[in-house]
């Protein structure tokens, strides 16, 4: 027996223009174990909370219903109300009669009245059978691992490691500094990249509080947030780098040549190398692969040459496991490869280079090394492998425009002879200070012309390369020979983005890079707890913006860490030991990894989203949520149908919380009319219910059912959609043996502003739900069921 | 010849049969003239391959007439090569279909002299000419 304090709010019209809210009220108090009903004018106000604290202590209350707003607009009041009060905050259901009732029925008074009934006894129902959930916590420490050493990663690390946090900065290359360190200069600035870096770099170096992996790999990550557990692997370096004075005498009596990969190949290295001419940690490093045989030695040149003694050939790879709280990726992009596409020639035309070999040329060439000519007559085209179906990238890759104009400007300002074109499509110059800089490369003379060549020939005598290309401005095709052209090659995600985003399980986009947890308002979270992704592993960006998203990931990485302690959810999945038999069906159904079977199956609540669609893959009901359980929305489909006439039709619509829910409230707000018969119960995705739910729908009077979730791109949680279709078909299919037709189950993918979808969705169904079911066609499901 | 085009109601016709026909999502395009220089014969052509595409857009009615639906080699190039990854070579066939559909110049074999047909008439013109006949 518990003991329910119903409060109406008049919402100062906005309700009670609309409901009769005594009558509401009345109804409310003939409702099982309510003890007290109020109708007040703002709940939501000081006295309205007021009333409920007062009402606790005299009633001895343990419930409390308010019928009001949206529990997204004002659920956290009234729970911070009842903590006040010395209740668990959870003991309090609102009944949303203003965005489900008040509002989308405002011409319809009389329905909007008997729907605000039925609102408060669900909630009523609902809460009857909550039980209270306690506060869960966990111990966290502060140690974040950040992978990828780039300017992302730097700056992650830089930000947490000043906050006092200890942070393991993981690099797989033998230096830090990513594709940075390999730029001229930066848009729309132009200030010299590596100058701004390399500062940045050798604080990282410093850092008391960073230690500091270069030449290491991620062998494994397990556990989760506040306890995961990683295993890295540093390769040999051969040379020690305290010791080693980077002074060079080693490079120069060593043998062997292979390609710089710093200078993309254009410029060869020794087998023994400084990585980059500001590389950190400052020191060689032997290249295993390309020196004359380590074990046994063959050469040993370098040690000979080496004052300061530092050459080691017995260093071996090094195993270290760390304990980690929470984790930054920063692994960051590779460009396009251009030999993808064959008709712009590249590797097979010597005048055919990247953007990124022409960024190296202008280092080196500044400082006065010539590695190959630029000539007079050059040429940039613009989304070479970006927004590009016939190479799988859709998206743009943002960064080429400024890149390019860029790299023209700098070409044309070093020699103003020079004759520079730029081919683009669209020109985005969207940023801070990007407009200014694409008119300043105008003002120098640097010539954009709108159109993209759909091949392009090399002279074979002049080895100059001839671009065809329609000015699509003019419907004229232009043709032209040019000493150099330059391909603007979009960004992909890298090898190591791919690798930790299997080793981690983090979902992906369609463009391939990693998904973030919500893309408006968790930008730098991912679904898994205490995981957050920075820079270009996200998706393509400039370094403005990836430093911000890198300070971003920081700070949220600190907000989980500096408490010591980490909240979980109260929304989780928990298993009935006594009916789990340990078949492990619901491993793969969970999308999280959250469950392991140890002779039972048990959930990791710290890894648990509590989206539920493992419920319906357990044969024995052995799973539920702990805030949503099954008995709290059962109770809640049957008050819905509770009383229902003759000739009167209802729908149950589950509504995700995240988006369905939110685009009903959207829709009430926005005072749009849709069957005033459909009710919604609101549920953390609509995956938890079950079939067996839908079927006692219709068993107990309902003509429709329609389930609304996230659509994929915008969900909190993976793959549910998947699990709804499943859940659907297999309740359509007992509909049918009964004899009901299937159609009267729909289900959507929703974001939160498709006002108009959810309107005509809701009205179909409910055209659909408009012939009566006889009554022994219900009864046949309550036989099916029991068969089953 | 005037610079303003008066874009009609009606002119949205020609686009929306050109997209029945062919199947194609016209407005895809992003104009971005790789179909132009990829085309074997868009020097010949009084609407390069992108222009076609554009006028379509607009619904100007005079691309029916124009030569270059019939210039078309239906090699299939811009196909491949569109990144919107629009099957031009549908739209420029749904281009000739409407054009034959009316019957206008009709063809009678007869009086084709074999000098043009060995010389100036573009093979897909007589292909799409008899092909009015086979259904």
């Amino acid at each position: 027996m518990t003991r329910i304090g119903v409060y109406v709010c008049h919402c100062g019209g906005n309700i009670s223009d609309v409901v009769d809210v005594e009558e509401v009220a009345q109804f409310a108090s003939r409702l099982p174990d309510v003890v007290v009903v109020r109708s007040i004018s703002h709940m939501c106000s000081e006295s309205g909370q007021k009333a409920i604290i007062d009402d606790i202590r005299e009633y001895k209350l343990d419930r409390v219903v308010v019928a009001a707003c949206s529990p997204q607009f004002q659920g956290s009041t009234f729970e911070k109300a009842l903590i006040k009060a010395g209740l668990n905050p959870k003991m309090v259901e609102m009944a949303n009669i203003r965005e489900q009732s008040a509002w989308p029925h405002y011409d319809i008074p009389d329905k909007a009245t008997e729907k605000a009934k039925v609102l408060t006894a669900m909630a009523v129902e609902k809460i009857r059978k909550t039980k209270p959930v306690e506060r869960e916590a966990m111990k966290i420490g502060k140690n974040t691992l950040v992978i990828g050493g780039g300017i992302a990663g730097i700056q992650a690390s830089l930000d947490l490691a000043n906050a006092g946090f200890n942070v393991y900065l993981v690099e797989e290359k033998p230096s830090i500094g990513g594709h940075m360190a390999q730029l001229s200069r930066t848009f729309p600035t132009e200030d010299c990249a590596s100058c701004i870096l390399a500062p940045k770099m050798a604080d990282v170096a410093d850092h008391p509080n960073i230690h500091l992996l270069t030449y290491t790999e991620i062998l494994e990550i397990t556990g989760s947030i506040g306890n995961f557990k990683v295993k890295l692997r540093q390769k040999p370096r051969y040379v020690d780098a305290d010791k080693c004075t980077a002074c060079g005498e080693c490079e120069k009596v060593c043998p062997v040549s292979v390609p710089d990969e710093f200078n993309l190949g254009m410029t060869a290295r020794k087998a023994i190398y400084l990585p980059s001419p500001t590389a950190v940690p400052h020191a060689h490093v032997i290249d295993e692969d390309a020196c004359l045989g380590i074990v046994p030695l063959r050469c040993g040149e370098c040690a000979k040459a080496c004052e300061a003694n530092a050459i080691n050939y017995d260093d071996t790879p090094k195993y270290i496991n760390l304990d980690i709280d929470t984790i930054i990726v920063a692994t960051g992009f590779e460009i396009f490869d251009a030999r993808k596409k064959p008709q712009y020639g590249y590797g097979r035309f010597q005048n055919v280079i990247t953007a990124l070999e022409l960024e190296r040329l202008i280092v080196e060439s500044a400082e006065g090394h010539f590695i190959r000519p630029i000539g007079k007559d050059i040429a940039f085209i613009q989304c070479v492998g970006s927004r590009d179906k016939q190479v799988g990238n859709l998206y743009c890759s943002r960064i080429c425009c400024m890149y390019a104009t860029k790299l023209a400007s700098l070409l044309k300002r070093a020699d103003p002879s020079r004759d520079v074109y730029v081919f683009y499509t669209d020109l985005r110059a969207y940023g801070k200070g990007f407009e200014e800089y694409y008119r300043r490369a105008q003002e120098l003379g640097v010539k954009f012309i709108r159109g993209r060549p759909g091949e392009l020939q090399e002279d074979p005598e002049t080895k100059k390369v001839i671009v065809r290309v329609e000015d699509t401005l003019t419907r004229k095709i232009i043709e032209k020979k040019f000493d150099l052209v330059v391909l603007s090659v979009g960004l992909v995600p890298s090898k190591g983005t791919l690798k930790i985003a299997e080793m981690l399980k983090l979902p992906r986009t369609s463009d391939g890079f990693l998904k973030e947890a919500h893309p408006k308002f968790r930008p730098v979270d991912t679904p898994i707890e205490g995981i957050f992704i920075a820079g270009t592993a996200q998706g393509p960006k400039d370094i403005p913006d990836t430093v911000a998203q890198a300070s971003a990931a920081a700070a949220r990485a600190m907000a989980l860490m500096n408490k010591g302690e980490f909240e979980l959810s109260p929304i989780k999945a928990i298993v009935y030991e006594d009916k789990c038999d340990g078949c492990g069906e619901c491993i793969d159904a969970c999308p999280v990894d959250a469950i392991k079977l140890n002779g039972k199956a048990s959930i990791n609540a710290a890894i648990c989203k509590g989206c539920g669609s493992c419920i319906s893959s357990c044969p024995r009901d052995a799973i539920d949520l702990k805030i949503f359980s099954d008995e709290e929305i059962m109770a809640e489909i049957e008050s819905a149908l509770k009383d229902k006439k003759e000739n009167e039709r209802r729908i149950i619509v589950f509504a995700d919380d995240m988006c369905t829910y939110t685009l009903a409230d959207g829709v009430g707000t926005a005072k749009m009319g849709y069957p005033a018969n459909a009710f919604i119960i609101r549920v953390p995705s609509s995956s938890r219910v079950t079939p067996k739910m839908i079927l006692k729908a219709f068993e107990l009077g309902a003509d429709g059912v329609f389930l609304g979730e996230c659509e994929e791109a915008v969900s909190p949680f993976p793959s549910t959609l998947k699990v709804i279709k499943e859940n659907v078909e297999k309740a359509r299919i007992a509909l049918k043996e009964a004899g009901i037709e299937p159609e009267r189950i729909q289900y959507s993918p929703f974001v939160t502003v498709m006002f108009p979808k959810f309107v005509n969705l809701i009205k179909k169904l409910n055209e659909i739900a408009s012939k009566e079911i006889p009554e022994e066609k219900r009864r046949k499901l309550h036989v099916l069921e029991v068969i089953e | 010849m005037s610079n303003v085009i008066h874009i009609e109601e009606e002119e949205n016709e020609l686009l929306a049969k050109v997209e029945e026909i062919s199947g194609e999502t016209v407005t895809l395009c992003e104009q971005c003239g790789i179909c132009t220089t990829s085309c074997p014969m868009a020097e010949e052509m009084d609407f390069t391959p992108a222009g076609i595409m554009h006028a379509v857009k607009l619904g100007d009615k005079n691309v029916l007439d124009s030569k270059a639906i019939w210039i078309c080699a239906s090699c299939f190039t811009c196909t491949v090569r569109c990144p919107r990854g629009i099957d031009l070579a549908k739209v420029t066939e749904a281009l000739r279909q409407i054009h034959l559909r009316k019957n206008k110049d009709h063809v009678n074999l007869e009086e084709v002299k074999e000098e043009e047909q060995e010389e100036n008439l573009p093979p897909i013109a007589l292909v799409s000419a008899l092909r009015k006949f086979t259904g």
